[in-house]
């Protein structure tokens, strides 16, 4: 924290950081609606096409007697992974105190919440009957690993969404108090979220309890639901599920994707909102190293995944590695292994290539790369049963996703990036309150 | 002091609630009594009518003693039914290998019961090799009904369960379509409803029989029961007795006897796998199944298919 500052200065400092961090809120240009616009039509055909597909069934996806679980499913699992983001950037680092991390933590908590919200949603759309869905409560059987990530993927997302509005309470005062020129009805939404805040010592008090409280909470939580979501597989006993380490794998892995998808969402921030100032090359530099180890820590874990079996090769692993190594499934394998795991990691290594532009790209890359890795954890396990699949159709023998099926999946993109893009056009994207602070503007400044 | 007081003004407060609670329910019992009785004369002076019991007798009881069940009063009795399973039983099937050419009269006669598609198999036969050395033979693959089944493990709605007679059975009135247990069952033995079920005459009125699963719902799994309605009625298994080839035997473990579905001869269980090296198939993934195999020797036909076998099927080896 740099030393305080005199009332005049203080003010200075304050208006120009709510300048600069009130834009995306007032910001609706051309882009803006043509933004919102695409998302609202993919969410729109999204939705359309899970009508069509309850109306004939489940049919209209390339899901058939064996491989029963595919692209929904691996995109739940992505979208379960890239959630665990809001725990290791607004948590974990927060409380190892890392004052860095600050203008990022609301970044990775929209990135979580969008996420894990979707995650509830894509398995409700996987779901052979979605209108009995309350079954679960109803006739629930604690046995079921669904059970358990029913739990926890609710818990995280009321804790995540608690950890969100938290820190937000004295922006959306501040904002209440100073921010004009916005339509009635969001002044109004600022007046009721606002909760009475004043700034008084007891409340900032409270304020800071609760989310410590909330900090510590998360991390047993987020570990829970890829843990419990990496179960969904290795409770099972097939080749390539049946695996001890499944649970770590999945959450060094949640890490990576997480990193790419926050460095992603900090690049458009910073560019669309010119918040240079706040999200800098130190940031995107920094960020960069988090998803080297991250990336690292996940290759461990890649390696005694496929390295252990492929070197017994008993009789279904071994054809399970045959067909990821060399077989229909090699080309992907090798695509997302080294292009989205091996390649970053050594080119983040270069200082230049840890710069925004550079890092947007790689993390771009690293993002679709573990989409596809969960598409590869999913899907040619399936096709591995312990006895032969003869006499069916040839669609039972292959897997290849249909077009309604793709729609249904981008729904949940479309829907994720929209929760995304609202949560910034409806508070500052960055704490407004901690970032005064730290600059050095006075508490009782920022509520006058 | 003043707590004791206390204390005695609350005992008698609650000794008074208490007495005045009985005398209440007291009078609340008889009268409800008196009005019971009463009804229960009047009724008996109905007539009497002729029914027919499960056990196939006529009887004839008063008219006042029958209550016409409607729809759903069937469906839940006949879920409670199938809830239960049949009493002292432990039904077991053993499948000889030496004996199958593949006629797929059981497949045929399974999928006309269950109302399913030609894609959709209760029971299959496979055509296995284990090895290059080996020759390969037909395999009917039924669900297994494991003790230790993982498939009813997963389920999170209950739908699906182990009875008391060993049958692992479902019910598509609570399935909500997530196929974890497709994902845990390791014999790939349950079949989805991807489409609108296939239609057949009369399923639009038909009552839901959890131990044919018929009508076949859209959305919901369908799998082997071992044909828990035909047992119920003291018959074989729809695969079992439709088999020209005296493949398979079915009967009752607690018994230890086994009945030819063909020739309707019966023998000890124990000594037929004892005898002939009964296996099942995967024992070490600790399922525990109750479908044995009698091992392929001296078989009865040739190999004859035009298709692949399982080593030449290199998706799967």
């Amino acid at each position: 924290m740099s030393e305080i500052l005199s009332k005049e200065e203080s003010k200075k400092v304050l208006t120009k950081i709510e300048d600069d961090l009130y834009k995306p809120i007032k910001t609706y240009d051309d882009w803006s609606i043509a933004w919102l616009v695409l998302l609202l039509t993919i969410v729109a055909v999204g939705f359309y096409a899970w009508t069509h597909q309850l109306k004939v069934g489940l049919g209209v996806t390339a899901l058939r007697d064996y491989v029963s679980w595919g692209m929904y499913i691996g995109n739940f699992v992505f979208f379960v992974a890239v959630s665990l983001i809001g725990m290791l950037i607004s948590s974990v680092l927060q409380l190892l105190g890392y004052k860095w991390i600050t203008p990022i933590t609301r970044i990775a908590e929209q990135v979580a919440i969008a996420a894990v919200a979707l995650a509830g949603l894509i398995i409700v759309m996987d779901m052979g009957r979605p209108d009995r869905v309350l079954n679960v409560l109803k006739n629930g059987r604690f046995a079921s690993p669904i059970l358990w990530d029913v739990t926890v993927i609710t818990t995280y997302l009321a804790i995540s969404v608690l950890l969100i509005f938290l820190p937000l309470i004295p922006d959306i005062a501040m904002m209440h108090k100073r921010l004009k020129g916005i339509p009635k009805w969001q002044e109004n939404i600022y007046k009721v979220l606002s909760l009475n805040w004043v700034g008084s010592d007891e409340q900032y008090s409270l304020l800071k309890t609760a989310i410590r409280i909330l900090l510590i909470l998360i991390i047993p939580v987020a570990l829970s639901i890829h843990t419990v979501t990496s179960w969904l597989f290795a409770a099972t006993l097939r080749p390539g599920w049946d695996s001890t380490i499944f649970g770590p794998y999945f959450v060094t892995g949640a890490f990576v994707a997480g990193v790419a998808a926050v460095l992603i969402v900090m690049f458009a921030y910073q560019r669309r909102y010119k918040l240079h100032e706040y999200i800098t090359d130190k940031h995107f530099d920094l960020v960069c190293k988090l998803l080297v180890l991250t990336s690292l820590v996940y290759l461990y874990f890649n390696i005694n995944e496929f390295l252990v079996p492929a070197y017994k090769m008993r009789k279904l692993e071994g054809a399970h590695i045959t067909e990821l190594f060399k077989g229909k499934f090699a080309v992907l394998f090798y695509m997302v292994q080294i292009g989205g795991l091996i390649l970053p990691i050594i080119l983040l290594l270069f200082k230049k290539m840890r710069k925004p532009i550079p890092a947007f790209i790689i993390a771009l890359v690293v993002l679709i790369a573990a989409w596809f890795k969960r598409f590869l954890i999913v899907v040619p396990t399936m096709m591995h049963p312990t006895l032969p699949i003869q006499n069916v159709p040839d669609n039972f023998h292959t897997y290849m996703p249909t077009g309604t099926e793709i729609l249904v999946a981008s729904f949940s993109w479309g829907a994720a990036i929209l929760i995304i893009t609202l949560l910034a056009k409806l508070f500052p994207v960055i704490p407004v309150w901690e970032i005064a602070e730290e600059k050095g503007v006075k508490r009782e400044d920022l509520y006058e | 002091m003043e707590n004791n007081n206390d204390n005695k003004t609350e005992n008698s407060r609650r000794k008074f609630l208490r007495s005045f609670g009985l005398t209440i329910g007291i009078g609340a019992l008889a009268t409800g009594g008196s009005l019971y009785v009463a009804n229960q004369i009047q009724k008996k002076k109905g007539k009497t009518v002729k029914v027919l019991t499960h056990d196939g007798q006529l009887a004839e009881v008063d008219s006042s003693q029958l209550s016409v069940m409607n729809p759903k009063e069937i469906l839940e009795s006949n879920q409670n039914r199938g809830f239960e399973g049949l009493k002292g039983h432990k039904w077991v099937m053993v499948i000889d290998l030496a004996k199958c050419r593949n006629a797929r009269m059981c497949i045929a006669a399974c999928q006309q019961a269950h109302h399913l598609r030609p894609e959709q198999y209760h029971i299959n036969t496979l055509r296995m090799q284990d090895s290059k050395d080996t020759k390969p033979y037909f395999m009917p693959k039924p669900c297994y009904h494991c003790d230790n089944p993982p498939c009813t493990k997963v389920c999170p709605v209950n739908a699906t369960w182990k009875r008391s007679d060993g049958i692992v059975l479902i019910n598509n009135e609570r399935c909500i379509g997530c196929r974890f247990c497709m994902a845990a069952c390791p014999y790939s033995a349950r079949v989805f409803n991807w489409f609108q079920p296939l239609e057949v005459e009369g399923d639009d009125e038909r009552v839901y029989d959890v131990e044919l699963n018929v009508p076949q719902k859209k959305g919901t799994i369908t799998k082997c029961l071992f044909s828990a309605d035909r047992l119920r009625q003291g018959k074989l298994p729809y695969c079992v007795s439709s088999c020209p080839n005296s493949v398979y035997w079915f009967g009752d473990k607690n018994e230890d006897t086994v009945t030819n579905g063909t020739t309707g001869e019966t023998t000890r269980f124990s000594e037929l796998i004892r005898e002939n090296a009964g296996y099942t198939v995967h024992e070490e993934l600790g399922t525990k199944p109750q479908v044995f195999y009698l091992p392929p020797k001296n078989r009865l036909f040739p190999f004859q298919f035009e298709g692949k076998t399982e080593l030449e099927d290199n998706e799967h080896i």
